[in-house]
């Protein structure tokens, strides 16, 4: 992969009291490339992801940001930085309607104007979020609330894009469609996507690198076509 | 309607027995050991009387044995509102803002004197709505800010013969201190615990109140306290600026309703501004918020400072209202009112909020004919409003529709 990495964790541990979620997790983002991170329950996805956002505070270790390291900074000065998540579980609000969901989106920005045009865009990407735009978020179906929070996502015009689960509780159809989704923003929108997944299967079809956690600790780490064709990956997390 | 009776029947019954069972202890047992059935039968035999003519008339309703007079109503109704809909909303406004000026033409004192109340209550109601309704932080303290902008003015009147309007202000910005100082550390806790540290607040302010003597006079109070005045111009002897204390209710009236439009437009204001979205969203998801680049701990503060303000200055107006203050005004209980008209009758809508204060407030004063049973009957109204109107009488109709109102 050519140039430096858009996100680096250095040898990153964190946990929450005494639980130690991750001991030491090096990892690299490209610029321009789907990263997939599975591992089974418990191994530190999220926490990883809530790491490079803030919410959950760095112990030892550094989180670098297009050259910059970002532990200590503020988990909502990111969103200004071009880095956002969609955490697991959607996290939509639910009593505000869609539109303010996605007007919440680009709570930092200021300039009306760019914004509606942005609403505009992520309508056009979603559809079925256009016709419901008054509806609160919470009456929405589990795959459309999937769409909102992605839709809202871009709204803060994120160059790196965590995603914590996008298929959770979705039907198969549905995952199918939130997958779609997410190689056309990359491909067409040039968003890098760091993607946490149970999902192993779809998740390492859609990316290109992908990154194996265990209790906290990487263990492998290759080419997503590779890790897919790894026996040892295909009997613990594919089920043959 | 036979069969819907042989339903419920039993369960009516069983309620007048309980309530029975209820009120003999309450009414019976006299304070020197003598004890006596007359008076609770009697009163347990109106409320017997009472409640099974409304049973009645709801089982006739749901048979549609009255649909004689229903349907009629629900027309006119129907009309009503559609007539209602097609004015503009400023017509309304004005409407009301007219009724509420000429009030206290019409009126007695005791009714200026009501209506005084309910302005008040209106701020403190708007205030923590702030607090509790948009930002969803759920405060049990709240009393003591509105306590703090009563004894701001108060001893500065009192020490430094400051004048009302200086006051005001001041209030105000000492009760927003007070709400940065207890937000500061307590807002990075939620949900429960952010409750009990207020409720302890309150109670730490109102002890201080209590205790100060140096300062507060302590339970005693501090009398003497002035009305605010004002200047007008006279021509009578050439051009002059007189003084004229507002001591009489309608012109203290009139400066409530001033205070209160202030708030509903400020609170308004708030309410469709980024910031009021801004809260709702820490209200909905605080994490989620904070990923999307909500300032949350910042926004929080200023939930709390803002609520603390419109206390202040409605503790300002009521020092200068009753001339006098006392630690007794700002008991939890008052703090459990504010609450009750914020949640009971539509949380988060404006108009709900003004109609609750009104609903709490004169409610109590209409039961005043039932003499000791007041709270008991006032109780009783609460409890059916919950049961008909879980969501307050007015729920807020705007949940969803704000970005669309803004572009009409």
């Amino acid at each position: 992969m050519p140039g430096d990495p858009i996100l680096e964790l250095k040898n990153v541990s964190a946990g929450y009291g005494r639980i130690k979620a991750l001991k030491g997790i090096s990892l690299k983002v490209f610029p321009g490339e789907i990263v997939a991170m599975i591992g089974a329950n418990g191994a530190g996805k999220s926490t990883t992801l809530m790491v490079v956002c803030g919410i959950v505070p760095v112990e030892t270790g550094d989180v670098i940001y297009k050259g910059n390291v970002i532990n200590g900074i503020a988990a909502e000065k990111l969103p200004t930085m071009g880095l956002c998540q969609i955490p697991e579980g959607r996290r939509i609000f639910p009593r505000l309607s869609v539109r303010e969901n996605l007007e919440l989106g680009a709570f930092y920005r200021k300039d009306r104007e760019t914004i509606d045009k942005d609403l505009d865009r992520v309508l056009t990407l979603f559809p079925i979020l256009a016709e419901r735009k008054k509806q609160q978020g919470g009456t929405l179906s589990g795959g459309e609330q999937q769409m909102l929070a992605i839709a809202r996502a871009l709204m803060s015009r994120p160059k790196v894009l965590l995603m914590d689960e996008p298929s959770l509780g979705l039907a198969p159809i549905f995952v199918q469609k939130i997958f779609d989704i997410i190689s056309e923003i990359n491909k067409k929108d040039g968003v890098t996507i760091l993607l946490v997944e149970q999902n192993a299967n779809l998740a390492l079809q859609a990316a290109e690198r992908g990154y194996v956690l265990e209790t906290g600790q990487i263990t492998l780490e290759d080419q997503a076509e590779t890790l897919l064709h790894n026996p040892e990956i295909r009997k613990a997390y594919l089920g043959e | 309607m036979i069969q819907e009776f042989k339903k419920i029947w039993k369960g009516y019954a069983l309620g007048m027995l309980w309530l029975l069972g209820l009120l003999w202890p309450l009414l019976g047992i006299h304070p020197d050991g003598t004890l006596s059935f007359e008076k609770t039968l009697t009163v347990w035999l109106y409320i017997f009387v009472g409640t099974a003519i409304c049973l009645f008339l709801y089982l006739l309703n749901k048979s549609g044995a009255l649909e004689l007079v229903t349907d009629p109503v629900a027309t006119f109704r129907k009309n009503v509102l559609g007539l209602s809909k097609q004015m503009p909303s400023w017509v309304w406004l004005v409407v009301v803002l007219v009724l509420a000026l000429l009030f206290p033409v019409f009126t007695t004192r005791y009714a200026q004197d009501v209506a005084v109340n309910v302005l008040i209550y209106i701020c403190l109601g708007l205030g923590l709505n702030i607090v509790v309704g948009l930002a969803g932080m759920l405060d049990l303290g709240y009393i003591a800010f509105y306590g703090i902008g009563a004894y701001s003015y108060a001893l500065l009147n009192i020490h430094y013969g400051l004048s009302f309007w200086v006051c005001l202000p001041l209030a105000a910005f000492m009760s927003c201190i007070a709400g940065c100082i207890i937000g500061y550390p307590t807002l990075r806790m939620r949900g429960d615990y952010l409750a009990i540290v207020t409720l302890a607040f309150g109670e730490i302010v109102r002890l201080i109140l209590n205790n100060w003597m140096t300062l507060t006079n302590g339970p005693n109070g501090i009398l003497g306290i002035k009305v605010p005045g004002i200047f007008y111009p006279s021509f009578f002897n050439g051009f002059s600026m007189e003084h004229l204390w507002l001591k009489k209710l309608h012109y203290l009236y009139y400066v409530a309703l001033m205070l209160a439009i202030v708030t509903i437009i400020s609170v308004y204001r708030l309410n469709y501004s980024r910031i009021g979205r801004a809260w709702e969203s820490i209200r909905e998801d605080e994490t989620a918020a904070e990923l999307m680049g909500v300032n949350t701990f910042l926004l929080k503060l200023l939930a709390y400072a803002m609520g603390a303000v419109f206390a202040g200055l409605a503790g300002a107006f009521f020092a200068s209202r009753m001339r006098f203050v006392s630690p007794e005004s700002f008991t939890f209980l008052e703090s459990a009112m504010v609450l009750c008209m914020v949640v009971l009758v539509g949380m988060g809508s404006i108009p709900g909020i003004i109609l609750g204060a009104a609903a709490l407030i004169v409610l109590p004063e209409l039961f005043r004919g039932f003499e000791l049973y007041r709270m008991l009957a006032f109780g009783a109204a609460m409890v059916v409003m919950m049961l008909f109107r879980p969501s307050g009488l007015i729920p807020a109709k705007r949940v969803g529709t704000r970005s669309e109102e803004r572009e009409n």
